[in-house]
Protein backbone atom coordinates (compact mmCIF):
# COMPACT_ATOMS: atom_id res chain seq x y z
CA UNK A 1 0.00 0.00 0.00
CA UNK A 2 1.06 3.61 -1.01
CA UNK A 3 2.57 5.20 2.15
CA UNK A 4 1.73 9.06 3.39
CA UNK A 5 4.01 10.82 5.66
CA UNK A 6 1.40 12.59 8.14
CA UNK A 7 3.23 15.06 10.09
CA UNK A 8 0.99 14.35 13.33
CA UNK A 9 1.51 10.58 13.22
CA UNK A 10 4.11 10.08 10.72
CA UNK A 11 4.07 6.97 7.94
CA UNK A 12 0.77 5.71 7.39
CA UNK A 13 -1.08 3.80 4.64
CA UNK A 14 -2.37 6.21 2.39
CA UNK A 15 -5.82 4.41 3.08
CA UNK A 16 -6.27 6.30 6.53
CA UNK A 17 -6.29 9.63 4.70
CA UNK A 18 -9.29 11.76 3.02
CA UNK A 19 -7.95 14.05 -0.12
CA UNK A 20 -9.76 17.55 0.30
CA UNK A 21 -8.95 19.12 -2.83
CA UNK A 22 -6.46 22.38 -3.33
CA UNK A 23 -5.34 24.93 -1.51
CA UNK A 24 -7.26 27.84 -2.49
CA UNK A 25 -6.63 31.54 -0.71
CA UNK A 26 -10.29 31.72 0.38
CA UNK A 27 -11.71 34.82 -0.55
CA UNK A 28 -13.57 37.38 2.43
CA UNK A 29 -17.28 35.92 2.14
CA UNK A 30 -18.57 39.21 3.65
CA UNK A 31 -17.41 41.41 0.38
CA UNK A 32 -18.27 39.03 -2.55
CA UNK A 33 -20.76 38.31 -4.70
CA UNK A 34 -22.60 35.04 -4.84
CA UNK A 35 -20.85 34.29 -8.46
CA UNK A 36 -17.78 34.86 -6.99
CA UNK A 37 -18.20 32.95 -4.00
CA UNK A 38 -19.37 30.02 -6.57
CA UNK A 39 -16.05 30.21 -8.29
CA UNK A 40 -14.10 29.79 -5.48
CA UNK A 41 -16.09 26.65 -4.14
CA UNK A 42 -16.61 24.92 -7.56
CA UNK A 43 -14.44 26.07 -9.81
CA UNK A 44 -10.80 24.14 -9.81
CA UNK A 45 -7.49 24.44 -11.58
CA UNK A 46 -7.10 20.85 -11.49
CA UNK A 47 -3.46 20.87 -12.62
CA UNK A 48 -1.49 18.03 -14.00
CA UNK A 49 2.07 18.71 -12.01
CA UNK A 50 2.88 19.26 -8.59
CA UNK A 51 0.07 20.90 -6.56
CA UNK A 52 -0.33 21.86 -3.20
CA UNK A 53 -3.61 19.85 -1.21
CA UNK A 54 -4.87 19.58 1.72
CA UNK A 55 -5.45 16.24 3.33
CA UNK A 56 -6.37 14.76 6.44
CA UNK A 57 -5.73 11.83 8.35
CA UNK A 58 -9.20 10.82 9.41
CA UNK A 59 -8.70 8.49 12.52
CA UNK A 60 -7.51 11.76 13.80
CA UNK A 61 -8.99 14.06 12.04
CA UNK A 62 -5.79 15.94 11.75
CA UNK A 63 -5.79 18.11 8.61
CA UNK A 64 -2.81 19.40 6.89
CA UNK A 65 -0.69 20.07 3.31
CA UNK A 66 0.91 18.09 1.58
CA UNK A 67 2.35 18.32 -1.86
CA UNK A 68 1.63 16.20 -4.77
CA UNK A 69 2.74 15.64 -8.27
CA UNK A 70 -0.98 14.47 -10.44
CA UNK A 71 1.29 12.99 -12.90
CA UNK A 72 3.60 10.29 -11.42
CA UNK A 73 1.43 9.67 -8.22
CA UNK A 74 4.45 10.59 -5.85
CA UNK A 75 4.18 12.76 -2.65
CA UNK A 76 6.55 15.49 -2.55
CA UNK A 77 6.40 16.39 1.04
CA UNK A 78 3.28 16.98 4.04
CA UNK A 79 3.77 19.86 6.38
CA UNK A 80 1.34 21.11 8.90
CA UNK A 81 -1.50 24.08 7.60
CA UNK A 82 0.49 26.03 10.40
CA UNK A 83 3.50 26.41 7.96
CA UNK A 84 1.42 28.50 5.61
CA UNK A 85 -1.46 30.08 7.71
CA UNK A 86 0.33 32.16 9.77
CA UNK A 87 -2.93 34.44 10.82
CA UNK A 88 -6.25 32.79 11.97
CA UNK A 89 -9.27 33.16 9.70
CA UNK A 90 -12.38 35.38 11.19
CA UNK A 91 -15.45 32.98 10.44
CA UNK A 92 -17.35 35.17 12.43
CA UNK A 93 -21.11 36.04 10.30
CA UNK A 94 -20.44 39.48 8.12
CA UNK A 95 -21.22 42.79 9.74
CA UNK A 96 -24.56 43.40 8.01
CA UNK A 97 -23.45 46.67 6.55
CA UNK A 98 -20.55 44.75 4.40
CA UNK A 99 -23.05 41.88 3.42
CA UNK A 100 -23.61 42.27 -0.34
CA UNK A 101 -26.61 40.04 -0.13
CA UNK A 102 -29.87 41.71 -1.02
CA UNK A 103 -32.41 41.44 1.14
CA UNK B 1 -3.92 -33.34 -46.96
CA UNK B 2 -5.99 -31.18 -47.33
CA UNK B 3 -5.40 -28.88 -43.60
CA UNK B 4 -1.63 -28.50 -45.08
CA UNK B 5 -2.70 -27.21 -48.41
CA UNK B 6 -4.94 -24.88 -47.21
CA UNK B 7 -3.66 -21.36 -46.27
CA UNK B 8 -2.36 -21.57 -49.53
CA UNK B 9 -5.29 -22.36 -51.64
CA UNK B 10 -6.27 -18.48 -50.09
CA UNK B 11 -3.09 -17.10 -51.06
CA UNK B 12 -4.46 -16.41 -55.20
CA UNK B 13 -7.12 -14.05 -53.51
CA UNK B 14 -4.59 -12.32 -51.80
CA UNK B 15 -3.59 -10.93 -55.43
CA UNK B 16 -6.94 -10.50 -57.12
CA UNK B 17 -8.48 -6.50 -57.85
CA UNK B 18 -11.66 -7.72 -56.17
CA UNK B 19 -10.60 -9.26 -53.24
CA UNK B 20 -8.58 -6.21 -52.34
CA UNK B 21 -9.22 -5.62 -48.38
CA UNK B 22 -11.60 -2.15 -47.68
CA UNK B 23 -9.95 0.10 -45.66
CA UNK B 24 -12.61 1.22 -42.50
CA UNK B 25 -11.43 4.59 -42.81
CA UNK B 26 -9.78 6.64 -45.16
CA UNK B 27 -5.84 7.51 -44.93
CA UNK B 28 -5.12 10.12 -43.12
CA UNK B 29 -4.93 13.24 -45.11
CA UNK B 30 -2.54 16.36 -45.09
CA UNK B 31 -3.37 18.39 -42.57
CA UNK B 32 -5.51 21.52 -44.15
CA UNK B 33 -4.49 24.79 -42.58
CA UNK B 34 -8.56 25.29 -42.05
CA UNK B 35 -12.19 23.93 -42.06
CA UNK B 36 -15.38 24.52 -40.95
CA UNK B 37 -15.07 22.70 -37.66
CA UNK B 38 -12.34 21.71 -35.77
CA UNK B 39 -13.08 19.02 -33.09
CA UNK B 40 -10.47 18.46 -30.24
CA UNK B 41 -10.80 14.89 -29.06
CA UNK B 42 -10.82 11.07 -31.57
CA UNK B 43 -13.44 9.23 -28.77
CA UNK B 44 -16.80 8.46 -29.05
CA UNK B 45 -18.15 11.54 -28.54
CA UNK B 46 -16.13 13.65 -30.59
CA UNK B 47 -16.43 10.87 -33.43
CA UNK B 48 -20.48 10.48 -32.85
CA UNK B 49 -20.35 14.93 -32.91
CA UNK B 50 -18.95 14.75 -36.63
CA UNK B 51 -21.21 11.89 -37.49
CA UNK B 52 -24.48 14.00 -36.65
CA UNK B 53 -22.92 17.19 -38.18
CA UNK B 54 -23.12 15.58 -41.32
CA UNK B 55 -26.02 13.74 -41.03
CA UNK B 56 -28.02 16.60 -39.46
CA UNK B 57 -26.91 19.30 -40.07
CA UNK B 58 -24.81 18.65 -43.43
CA UNK B 59 -21.60 20.27 -42.11
CA UNK B 60 -19.13 18.06 -43.46
CA UNK B 61 -15.31 20.36 -43.45
CA UNK B 62 -14.81 18.84 -40.09
CA UNK B 63 -11.44 17.89 -38.80
CA UNK B 64 -11.11 15.56 -35.93
CA UNK B 65 -7.32 15.57 -34.06
CA UNK B 66 -6.44 13.42 -31.86
CA UNK B 67 -3.85 13.20 -29.34
CA UNK B 68 -3.17 9.32 -29.35
CA UNK B 69 -5.07 6.76 -31.86
CA UNK B 70 -8.69 7.02 -32.56
CA UNK B 71 -10.90 6.35 -29.21
CA UNK B 72 -7.92 4.95 -27.16
CA UNK B 73 -8.87 6.77 -24.32
CA UNK B 74 -11.77 6.91 -22.02
CA UNK B 75 -13.87 5.10 -25.05
CA UNK B 76 -11.20 1.76 -25.31
CA UNK B 77 -11.89 1.77 -20.92
CA UNK B 78 -15.22 1.82 -19.92
CA UNK B 79 -17.41 -0.91 -18.51
CA UNK B 80 -19.69 -0.38 -21.74
CA UNK B 81 -23.04 -0.40 -19.84
CA UNK B 82 -25.97 1.56 -21.38
CA UNK B 83 -29.14 2.76 -19.13
CA UNK B 84 -31.31 5.31 -18.31
CA UNK B 85 -32.53 4.99 -14.94
CA UNK B 86 -31.33 8.29 -13.38
CA UNK B 87 -32.53 10.41 -10.71
CA UNK B 88 -33.22 13.63 -12.00
CA UNK B 89 -35.72 14.39 -14.73
CA UNK B 90 -33.17 16.30 -17.10
CA UNK B 91 -30.89 13.10 -16.23
CA UNK B 92 -33.80 10.91 -17.34
CA UNK B 93 -34.29 12.60 -20.64
CA UNK B 94 -31.12 13.18 -21.94
CA UNK B 95 -29.40 9.48 -21.20
CA UNK B 96 -32.94 7.85 -22.52
CA UNK B 97 -32.47 9.45 -25.84
CA UNK B 98 -29.16 8.03 -25.97
CA UNK B 99 -30.94 4.13 -25.08
CA UNK B 100 -33.62 5.12 -28.04
CA UNK B 101 -30.27 6.25 -30.16
CA UNK B 102 -28.26 2.83 -29.47
CA UNK B 103 -31.09 0.50 -29.79
CA UNK B 104 -30.35 1.60 -34.03
CA UNK B 105 -27.04 2.26 -34.53
CA UNK B 106 -26.13 -1.29 -35.69
CA UNK B 107 -29.14 -0.94 -38.26
CA UNK B 108 -27.80 2.57 -38.77
CA UNK B 109 -24.31 1.97 -39.54
CA UNK B 110 -24.85 -1.20 -41.16
CA UNK B 111 -21.96 -2.55 -38.72
CA UNK B 112 -22.62 -5.29 -35.27
CA UNK B 113 -22.21 -2.88 -32.45
CA UNK B 114 -22.92 -6.39 -30.42
CA UNK B 115 -25.52 -4.26 -28.58
CA UNK B 116 -26.95 -6.35 -25.95
CA UNK B 117 -29.96 -5.99 -23.71
CA UNK B 118 -29.38 -7.48 -20.24
CA UNK B 119 -31.38 -6.17 -17.66
CA UNK B 120 -29.76 -3.81 -15.30
CA UNK B 121 -30.46 -4.27 -11.38
CA UNK B 122 -29.19 -1.66 -8.92
CA UNK B 123 -28.85 -3.49 -5.53
CA UNK B 124 -30.19 -1.61 -2.69
CA UNK B 125 -28.06 -3.32 0.71
CA UNK B 126 -29.79 -0.32 3.17
CA UNK B 127 -33.23 1.02 4.09
CA UNK B 128 -31.84 4.68 2.42
CA UNK B 129 -30.95 2.97 -0.68
CA UNK B 130 -34.30 1.17 -1.12
CA UNK B 131 -35.84 4.55 -0.60
CA UNK B 132 -33.77 6.14 -3.61
CA UNK B 133 -34.59 3.52 -5.78
CA UNK B 134 -38.35 3.46 -5.01
CA UNK B 135 -37.37 7.81 -5.78
CA UNK B 136 -35.38 6.49 -8.77
CA UNK B 137 -38.19 4.34 -10.03
CA UNK B 138 -41.20 6.61 -9.77
CA UNK B 139 -38.84 9.00 -11.43
CA UNK B 140 -38.27 6.89 -14.32
CA UNK B 141 -41.67 5.69 -14.66
CA UNK B 142 -43.41 9.33 -14.95
CA UNK B 143 -40.88 9.85 -18.16
CA UNK B 144 -41.95 6.80 -19.48
CA UNK B 145 -38.47 5.17 -18.62
CA UNK B 146 -39.04 0.90 -17.68
CA UNK B 147 -37.66 0.75 -14.03
CA UNK B 148 -38.91 -0.59 -11.01
CA UNK B 149 -38.34 -1.84 -7.49
CA UNK B 150 -38.40 -4.87 -6.94
CA UNK B 151 -37.61 -7.00 -3.77
CA UNK B 152 -35.44 -10.40 -2.87
CA UNK B 153 -38.06 -12.79 -3.77
CA UNK B 154 -38.35 -11.34 -7.34
CA UNK B 155 -34.22 -10.75 -7.59
CA UNK B 156 -33.75 -14.33 -6.53
CA UNK B 157 -36.10 -15.12 -9.69
CA UNK B 158 -34.25 -13.13 -12.11
CA UNK B 159 -30.99 -13.47 -10.47
CA UNK B 160 -30.79 -17.11 -9.20
CA UNK B 161 -26.76 -16.48 -8.57
CA UNK B 162 -26.34 -13.58 -6.70
CA UNK B 163 -25.80 -14.07 -2.65
CA UNK B 164 -29.25 -13.25 -1.05
CA UNK B 165 -28.37 -14.37 2.26
CA UNK B 166 -28.93 -12.20 5.21
CA UNK B 167 -25.06 -13.67 6.93
CA UNK B 168 -23.27 -11.20 5.08
CA UNK B 169 -22.27 -7.74 6.06
CA UNK B 170 -24.92 -6.21 3.25
CA UNK B 171 -27.55 -8.48 2.69
CA UNK B 172 -29.60 -7.18 -0.39
CA UNK B 173 -32.92 -5.59 0.57
CA UNK B 174 -34.04 -4.73 -3.15
CA UNK B 175 -33.32 -3.46 -6.15
CA UNK B 176 -33.89 -0.63 -9.00
CA UNK B 177 -34.47 -3.50 -11.92
CA UNK B 178 -34.18 -1.29 -15.31
CA UNK B 179 -35.21 -4.11 -17.84
CA UNK B 180 -33.67 -1.94 -20.74
CA UNK B 181 -30.24 -1.39 -19.06
CA UNK B 182 -27.40 -2.86 -22.28
CA UNK B 183 -24.31 -3.23 -22.74
CA UNK B 184 -22.37 -2.83 -26.54
CA UNK B 185 -19.19 -3.25 -27.72
CA UNK B 186 -17.48 0.35 -26.96
CA UNK B 187 -14.79 0.23 -29.71
CA UNK B 188 -17.40 -0.92 -32.41
CA UNK B 189 -19.45 2.25 -31.34
CA UNK B 190 -16.52 4.75 -32.07
CA UNK B 191 -15.86 2.38 -35.24
CA UNK B 192 -19.48 3.09 -36.61
CA UNK B 193 -19.64 6.79 -36.08
CA UNK B 194 -16.03 6.98 -37.79
CA UNK B 195 -16.62 5.29 -40.91
CA UNK B 196 -19.94 7.28 -40.97
CA UNK B 197 -18.82 10.61 -40.26
CA UNK B 198 -15.66 10.25 -42.46
CA UNK B 199 -17.88 8.92 -45.76
CA UNK B 200 -19.52 11.95 -45.40
CA UNK B 201 -16.34 13.70 -45.44
CA UNK B 202 -14.89 14.42 -42.20
CA UNK B 203 -10.93 14.03 -41.69
CA UNK B 204 -9.21 12.31 -38.78
CA UNK B 205 -5.97 13.35 -37.81
CA UNK B 206 -4.41 11.20 -35.32
CA UNK B 207 -1.08 11.50 -33.28
CA UNK B 208 -2.00 15.30 -33.37
CA UNK B 209 -2.33 17.22 -30.46
CA UNK B 210 -3.29 20.44 -30.08
CA UNK B 211 -0.95 22.82 -28.51
CA UNK B 212 -2.78 25.81 -28.53
CA UNK B 213 -5.85 27.85 -29.21
CA UNK B 214 -5.78 30.54 -31.27
CA UNK B 215 -8.50 33.25 -29.68
CA UNK B 216 -8.81 36.75 -31.07
CA UNK B 217 -11.40 39.24 -29.09
CA UNK B 218 -13.06 37.07 -27.01
CA UNK B 219 -13.78 34.52 -30.54
CA UNK B 220 -11.88 31.24 -31.26
CA UNK B 221 -10.03 31.42 -34.86
CA UNK B 222 -8.40 27.77 -34.40
CA UNK B 223 -5.84 25.59 -32.88
CA UNK B 224 -1.88 25.29 -32.75
CA UNK B 225 -0.66 21.61 -33.71
CA UNK B 226 2.86 20.48 -34.12
CA UNK B 227 1.58 19.84 -37.68
CA UNK B 228 0.79 24.05 -38.08
CA UNK B 229 -2.06 26.37 -37.33
CA UNK B 230 -5.62 24.82 -37.98
CA UNK B 231 -8.58 27.77 -38.17
CA UNK B 232 -11.59 27.24 -38.30
CA UNK B 233 -14.69 28.60 -37.70
CA UNK B 234 -15.87 26.20 -34.59
CA UNK B 235 -13.90 24.92 -32.28
CA UNK B 236 -15.46 21.88 -29.88
CA UNK B 237 -13.14 20.18 -27.18
CA UNK B 238 -14.29 16.68 -26.41
CA UNK B 239 -11.46 15.25 -24.13
CA UNK B 240 -12.77 13.13 -21.17
CA UNK B 241 -9.22 12.94 -19.22
CA UNK B 242 -7.64 16.09 -19.96
CA UNK B 243 -10.75 18.42 -20.06
CA UNK B 244 -9.31 20.67 -17.23
CA UNK B 245 -6.02 21.20 -19.88
CA UNK B 246 -7.58 21.95 -23.08
CA UNK B 247 -9.79 24.31 -21.55
CA UNK B 248 -6.85 25.95 -19.25
CA UNK B 249 -5.08 26.83 -22.91
CA UNK B 250 -8.23 28.77 -23.98
CA UNK B 251 -8.34 30.33 -21.00
CA UNK B 252 -11.54 29.63 -18.46
CA UNK B 253 -11.75 27.39 -15.57
CA UNK B 254 -14.10 24.06 -15.05
CA UNK B 255 -15.97 22.52 -11.98
CA UNK B 256 -13.77 19.47 -12.37
CA UNK B 257 -11.00 16.86 -10.90
CA UNK B 258 -9.52 14.61 -12.73
CA UNK B 259 -9.77 11.10 -10.77
CA UNK B 260 -8.38 7.70 -12.33
CA UNK B 261 -11.26 5.01 -12.25
CA UNK B 262 -10.24 1.38 -12.40
CA UNK B 263 -11.49 -1.62 -14.41
CA UNK B 264 -10.82 -5.26 -14.87
CA UNK B 265 -11.93 -8.38 -16.59
CA UNK B 266 -12.35 -11.83 -15.01
CA UNK B 267 -10.67 -15.22 -17.20
CA UNK B 268 -13.28 -16.12 -19.92
CA UNK B 269 -16.20 -18.11 -18.40
CA UNK B 270 -19.16 -19.47 -19.85
CA UNK B 271 -22.17 -17.64 -20.59
CA UNK B 272 -23.81 -17.33 -16.99
CA UNK B 273 -24.94 -14.05 -16.15
CA UNK B 274 -26.88 -12.32 -18.11
CA UNK B 275 -27.96 -9.19 -15.73
CA UNK B 276 -25.97 -6.34 -15.04
CA UNK B 277 -25.69 -6.35 -11.73
CA UNK B 278 -24.99 -3.02 -9.49
CA UNK B 279 -24.32 -1.97 -6.03
CA UNK B 280 -23.95 1.06 -5.01
CA UNK B 281 -23.24 0.16 -1.33
CA UNK B 282 -20.77 -2.22 -2.17
CA UNK B 283 -18.93 0.10 -5.00
CA UNK B 284 -18.89 -2.94 -7.39
CA UNK B 285 -20.69 -3.53 -11.07
CA UNK B 286 -20.00 -6.40 -13.20
CA UNK B 287 -21.45 -7.73 -16.11
CA UNK B 288 -20.32 -10.58 -18.35
CA UNK B 289 -19.47 -9.66 -21.95
CA UNK B 290 -19.92 -11.80 -24.99
CA UNK B 291 -16.48 -13.46 -24.93
CA UNK B 292 -17.78 -14.36 -21.35
CA UNK B 293 -15.48 -12.26 -19.55
CA UNK B 294 -16.52 -10.53 -16.43
CA UNK B 295 -16.03 -7.16 -16.49
CA UNK B 296 -15.84 -5.60 -13.20
CA UNK B 297 -15.44 -1.79 -11.93
CA UNK B 298 -16.16 -0.04 -8.30
CA UNK B 299 -15.98 3.52 -7.26
CA UNK B 300 -13.07 6.43 -8.43
CA UNK B 301 -10.07 6.21 -6.67
CA UNK B 302 -9.67 8.37 -3.23
CA UNK B 303 -8.13 11.09 -4.39
CA UNK B 304 -7.12 13.11 -8.13
CA UNK B 305 -4.14 11.76 -11.18
CA UNK B 306 -3.84 12.44 -14.63
CA UNK B 307 -2.80 9.10 -14.44
CA UNK B 308 -4.44 4.76 -15.69
CA UNK B 309 -1.81 3.55 -13.33
CA UNK B 310 -3.39 0.41 -11.39
CA UNK B 311 -3.06 -0.25 -7.54
CA UNK B 312 -3.43 -3.34 -5.35
CA UNK B 313 -5.73 -1.38 -2.89
CA UNK B 314 -8.31 -1.13 -5.51
CA UNK B 315 -8.41 -4.51 -6.88
CA UNK B 316 -8.38 -5.80 -2.87
CA UNK B 317 -11.87 -3.68 -2.04
CA UNK B 318 -13.51 -4.71 -5.16
CA UNK B 319 -13.15 -8.03 -5.22
CA UNK B 320 -13.77 -8.89 -1.17
CA UNK B 321 -17.70 -7.18 -1.93
CA UNK B 322 -17.67 -9.20 -5.28
CA UNK B 323 -17.11 -12.77 -3.24
CA UNK B 324 -20.01 -11.43 -1.26
CA UNK B 325 -22.37 -11.05 -4.30
CA UNK B 326 -20.74 -13.99 -5.50
CA UNK B 327 -19.36 -16.54 -3.71
CA UNK B 328 -18.97 -19.32 -6.38
CA UNK B 329 -15.91 -16.78 -8.16
CA UNK B 330 -13.08 -17.53 -5.81
CA UNK B 331 -11.42 -19.32 -7.65
CA UNK B 332 -11.99 -17.51 -10.80
CA UNK B 333 -8.24 -15.44 -11.95
CA UNK B 334 -7.98 -11.83 -12.85
CA UNK B 335 -7.27 -11.49 -16.64
CA UNK B 336 -6.57 -7.58 -17.28
CA UNK B 337 -6.75 -4.09 -15.33
CA UNK B 338 -6.80 -0.77 -16.24
CA UNK B 339 -7.84 2.62 -15.61
CA UNK B 340 -9.51 5.70 -17.36
CA UNK B 341 -8.98 9.60 -16.52
CA UNK B 342 -12.61 10.38 -15.22
CA UNK B 343 -13.84 13.93 -15.25
CA UNK B 344 -15.69 14.28 -11.98
CA UNK B 345 -18.53 17.46 -11.59
CA UNK B 346 -19.33 18.49 -7.74
CA UNK B 347 -23.23 17.30 -9.00
CA UNK B 348 -22.21 13.95 -10.78
CA UNK B 349 -23.88 15.49 -14.16
CA UNK B 350 -21.88 16.55 -17.23
CA UNK B 351 -20.84 20.15 -18.18
CA UNK B 352 -21.65 20.64 -21.91
CA UNK B 353 -22.30 23.61 -24.40
CA UNK B 354 -21.06 27.45 -24.64
CA UNK B 355 -18.59 28.68 -23.07
CA UNK B 356 -17.06 31.95 -21.79
CA UNK B 357 -14.91 31.88 -25.62
CA UNK B 358 -17.16 32.35 -28.40
CA UNK B 359 -17.57 29.67 -31.47
CA UNK B 360 -15.86 27.37 -29.19
CA UNK B 361 -17.66 24.24 -27.27
CA UNK B 362 -17.64 21.90 -24.55
CA UNK B 363 -18.65 18.50 -24.41
CA UNK B 364 -17.08 17.76 -20.60
CA UNK B 365 -17.57 16.55 -17.25
CA UNK B 366 -18.35 12.54 -18.40
CA UNK B 367 -16.87 11.36 -15.02
CA UNK B 368 -18.05 8.02 -14.91
CA UNK B 369 -21.15 8.17 -17.21
CA UNK B 370 -19.77 8.86 -20.43
CA UNK B 371 -20.02 5.81 -22.70
CA UNK B 372 -23.67 5.67 -22.41
CA UNK B 373 -24.62 9.28 -23.34
CA UNK B 374 -21.99 8.88 -26.74
CA UNK B 375 -24.66 8.59 -29.33
CA UNK B 376 -26.98 11.66 -27.72
CA UNK B 377 -23.57 13.92 -26.57
CA UNK B 378 -22.78 13.59 -30.91
CA UNK B 379 -26.26 14.67 -31.57
CA UNK B 380 -26.92 17.76 -28.94
CA UNK B 381 -23.74 18.85 -29.64
CA UNK B 382 -23.89 18.69 -33.71
CA UNK B 383 -27.22 20.80 -32.68
CA UNK B 384 -25.38 23.33 -30.41
CA UNK B 385 -22.46 23.87 -32.77
CA UNK B 386 -24.88 24.17 -35.92
CA UNK B 387 -27.21 26.60 -34.50
CA UNK B 388 -24.86 28.23 -31.61
CA UNK B 389 -27.22 27.77 -29.27
CA UNK B 390 -27.09 24.82 -26.87
CA UNK B 391 -29.67 22.09 -27.63
CA UNK B 392 -32.50 21.62 -25.47
CA UNK B 393 -31.55 17.94 -23.65
CA UNK B 394 -28.00 19.81 -22.58
CA UNK B 395 -29.36 23.40 -21.48
CA UNK B 396 -29.30 22.10 -17.57
CA UNK B 397 -25.82 21.02 -18.32
CA UNK B 398 -25.01 24.42 -19.02
CA UNK B 399 -21.19 25.31 -17.19
CA UNK B 400 -22.59 28.57 -15.39
CA UNK B 401 -25.00 26.51 -13.58
CA UNK B 402 -22.18 26.43 -10.68
CA UNK B 403 -21.87 30.25 -10.10
CA UNK B 404 -25.74 29.88 -10.54
CA UNK B 405 -26.28 27.68 -8.09
CA UNK B 406 -28.94 25.47 -10.30
CA UNK B 407 -27.08 22.19 -10.39
CA UNK B 408 -28.54 19.05 -11.38
CA UNK B 409 -27.55 16.67 -8.72
CA UNK B 410 -27.34 12.81 -10.21
CA UNK B 411 -25.02 11.61 -7.42
CA UNK B 412 -27.51 9.07 -6.06
CA UNK B 413 -28.19 7.54 -9.52
CA UNK B 414 -24.63 8.35 -11.02
CA UNK B 415 -22.19 7.75 -8.15
CA UNK B 416 -20.97 4.17 -8.80
CA UNK B 417 -24.11 2.73 -11.07
CA UNK B 418 -22.63 3.57 -14.37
Amino acid sequence: MKIMNCPLNGPRNISEFAWGGEVKPMPDPGSLDDRAWGDWLFLENNEAGVVREWWCHVPTSFWFIAERNTVTDEIVKTYPASDIFKERVNFAPPSKTSGTEKK
Amino acid sequence: MLPALFPYKLLPYGFRRKYRPQRFIPKQKDLRSSYDVVIIGGGGHALACAYYLARNHGITDVCILEKGYLAGGNTARNTAIIRSNYLTPEGVRFYEQSLKLYRDLSQEFDFNILYSERGHFTLAHTDAAVRTSRWRAEVNKQLGVNSELIFPDEIHRLCPHLNMSDKVRYPILGALYHPPGSIARHDAVAWGYARGATAMGAEVHQQTPVTGIIIENGTVKGVETPRGKVYANKVMQAVAGSTSLVAKMAGFRLPIRTIPLQACVSVPLKPFLDQIIVSGSLHVYVSQSSRGELVMGGSTDPYGLYSTRSTLDFKEGLLGHMLELLPMLGEVKILRQWAGMADMTPDFSPVMGLTPVRNYYIDSGWGTWGFKATPVCGMTMAHTIANDTPHDLIKPFYLDRFVEYAQVGEKGAASVGH
